[in-house]
């Protein structure tokens, strides 16, 4: 029978990274500067494989004829464990940027752990990811500094951007009953470790990029129980408009 | 006698030699190139928007991969060919105003909807088919940097072509429902298809400079009969028919013969008067204003970075 934490927690993963593609994908043909919309692509290209790559995994691990599709075009909302910052819709690209800033602090850091796994799978998925990963810390770190730092009105459109989107940081770092089951195992990396150096990098890279963090911080969470913000049923009203219009059929 | 440069230029074309960026040539050429580039590269641009509303909707992740990495494939070649043109001396912003007024054209293929997800993989199997085929003989265009531009675009779009094929076998061997949505979408791309190819020769004024210049190597309809002749087999082969009751094989030439070409439809589309012209352009608007103080702050950030390099160097050197 297969192992219900990992399984669950093999989603988690993958739900992150599927609705972040997603939503860096609706930037695709409509980018600030065509580099950039390239750049942006890549990055959406990159977190959806990722996501499939555990999609496939979850489905090898139930073993019941289930497919990588399964997961993203046939459950609904209450299912899905993705952290809410994730699911924030794009808003302008600064925006988009301090939401990828805020995920790759702990995406790269949490990759980096997971590539040490004791479960041979994830160790894969993680050290395939890292590479992707380092270099989307490095795209969204650099654009940090380019629009914080930048001209006046880049710098108040940042700083709201920060003080929109820190509240949902710390819902990464905040582990699931089953996450803390995992990490007892040598499954799961320790998040209180990743917390530490993601938090690092973080202030680091928002005050050399002449922004600050608000005075109080109120976490944002939910994601993780299925309680998802308004948005969602949104994503998933696209995302799946195709299965559900012309069910079980292969495309 | 020494030979004028116009004449040597002319020479140079018809050993089939390749002019380079530095090379004298006349102002006509230039600007036909200008033209014929900037044209191109902004058919890549708007070329991503009606595929890409589709990339949200994609009814698997193999598909949404496949769409996306596509989508920016166009991007990719859009950034070869507007990098070609500025090698004539035109600046990208340039281009994009003449487009964002509508001074420049672009592909009048865009500006038809996708409304179902079979017309992704028809736009794959007949525009991007229909691209390579007028594509192809760009690869040895007289231009160097437009014809190295399109070795790499072409090797691309070949693959569009057979994946949106592929998505089109896969519809015409699922359910009645999705072969009706794939003969649907034929029903719709087949002409406006055509149309890409341009005019008739008899109304393409350019053709004989082009053609002259080494610039372009075959005509309108040679091109659009290849297209009809390489297409109706692979129609045959998903089992849809295409749309022409006058389309028939000329046993002696093996050719096939088709139907009259809507032109008032073509120009009333060219025009900028299609169904979707005024959304395509103002998508792109969109995008190049919602995207300006973002192309200041990263200006404003590049000259900050520049700044303290000199005053440390100042301090160096003080």
């Amino acid at each position: 029978m297969a192992n219900k934490d990992l399984l669950n927690y093999t989603l988690q993963l993958a739900d992150d990274v599927m609705i972040l593609g997603h939503r860096l994908s609706e930037w695709t043909g409509h980018g600030p500067v065509l580099e950039q919309d390239i750049a942006l692509s890549n990055i959406a290209l990159d977190l959806i494989g990722k996501a499939r790559n555990l999609y496939q995994y979850a489905a090898r691990q139930e073993g019941n004829g289930k497919t990588e599709d399964d997961y993203p075009y046939k459950r609904d909302v209450l299912a899905w464990t993705n952290v809410l910052l994730v699911e924030q819709q794009n808003g302008d690209f600064g925006q988009t940027i301090v939401r990828q800033f805020l995920f790759d602090c702990y995406h790269y850091y949490h990759l980096e752990a997971l590539s040490k796994s004791n479960d041979e799978q994830m160790a894969f998925i993680g050290a395939k990811s890292l590479k992707e990963a380092r270099y989307h810390l490095q795209y969204s770190s650099e654009w940090m500094l380019r629009l914080g730092d930048g001209t006046e009105e880049s710098h108040s459109r940042m700083q709201k951007a920060v003080d929109d989107k820190i509240h949902y940081f710390e819902e990464l770092f905040i582990p699931t009953e089953l996450e803390a089951r995992l990490i007892k195992e040598g499954i799961a990396p320790d998040l209180s470790i990743i917390r530490e150096k993601a938090f690092a990098k973080m202030n680091a890279v928002i005050q050399e990029s002449t922004l600050v963090l608000p005075e109080k911080i109120y976490t944002q969470q939910g994601g993780r129980d299925g309680k998802h913000t308004e948005h969602f049923g949104f994503i998933l009203t696209e995302l799946q408009f195709m299965q559900k219009t012309y069910p079980d059929m292969v495309w | 006698m020494e030979l004028s440069l116009e004449q040597k230029f002319q020479d140079k074309i018809d050993r089939d030699e390749r002019i380079e960026p530095r090379d004298w040539m006349p102002d006509s050429y230039r600007k036909t190139l200008v033209r014929q580039i900037s044209q191109h590269a902004h058919s890549e641009l708007v070329g991503m928007l009606p595929e890409g509303n589709w990339i949200s909707r994609a009814p698997s992740l193999r598909r949404k991969l496949g769409l996306m990495a596509k989508v920016q494939d166009e991007a990719g070649h859009g950034l070869y060919l507007y990098s070609a043109a500025e090698t004539l001396g035109v600046e990208r912003d340039t281009m994009f105003d003449q487009l964002h007024t509508g001074k420049a054209k672009y592909s009048s293929i865009f500006n038809y909807p996708t409304l179902t997800w079979a017309d992704i993989g028809a736009i794959g199997w007949l525009v991007d088919g229909a691209a390579i085929m007028n594509q192809v003989p760009l690869c040895r265009c007289s231009y160097g940097p437009y014809a190295r531009a399109m070795v790499r675009v072409c090797k691309e779009e070949s693959f569009h072509q057979r994946q949106g094929f592929e998505i089109m076998l896969t519809l015409c061997n699922g359910t009645p429902e999705q072969k009706a949505m794939a003969q649907d979408a034929l029903n719709r791309w087949w002409w406006p298809s055509l149309m890409m190819f341009g005019p008739n020769d008899a109304e393409s004024p350019n053709t004989k400079q082009s053609m002259a210049w080494n610039i372009k190597r075959f005509t309108n309809d040679e091109l659009r009969q290849r297209f009809v002749d390489m297409s109706v087999p692979q129609a045959a082969l998903l089992g849809i028919n295409i749309p022409d009751a006058d389309l028939k094989l000329d046993e002696e030439t093996g050719k096939y013969s088709f139907g009259e070409i809507n032109w008032d439809e073509f120009w009333q589309v060219v025009k900028g008067h299609g169904p979707c012209n005024k959304d395509r352009l103002a998508a792109r608007v969109k995008a190049h204003e919602d995207g300006a103080w973002v192309r200041e702050a990263a200006m404003a950030y590049a000259e900050k970075q520049e700044q303290k390099k000199l005053n440390t160097i100042a301090v160096k050197t003080a």
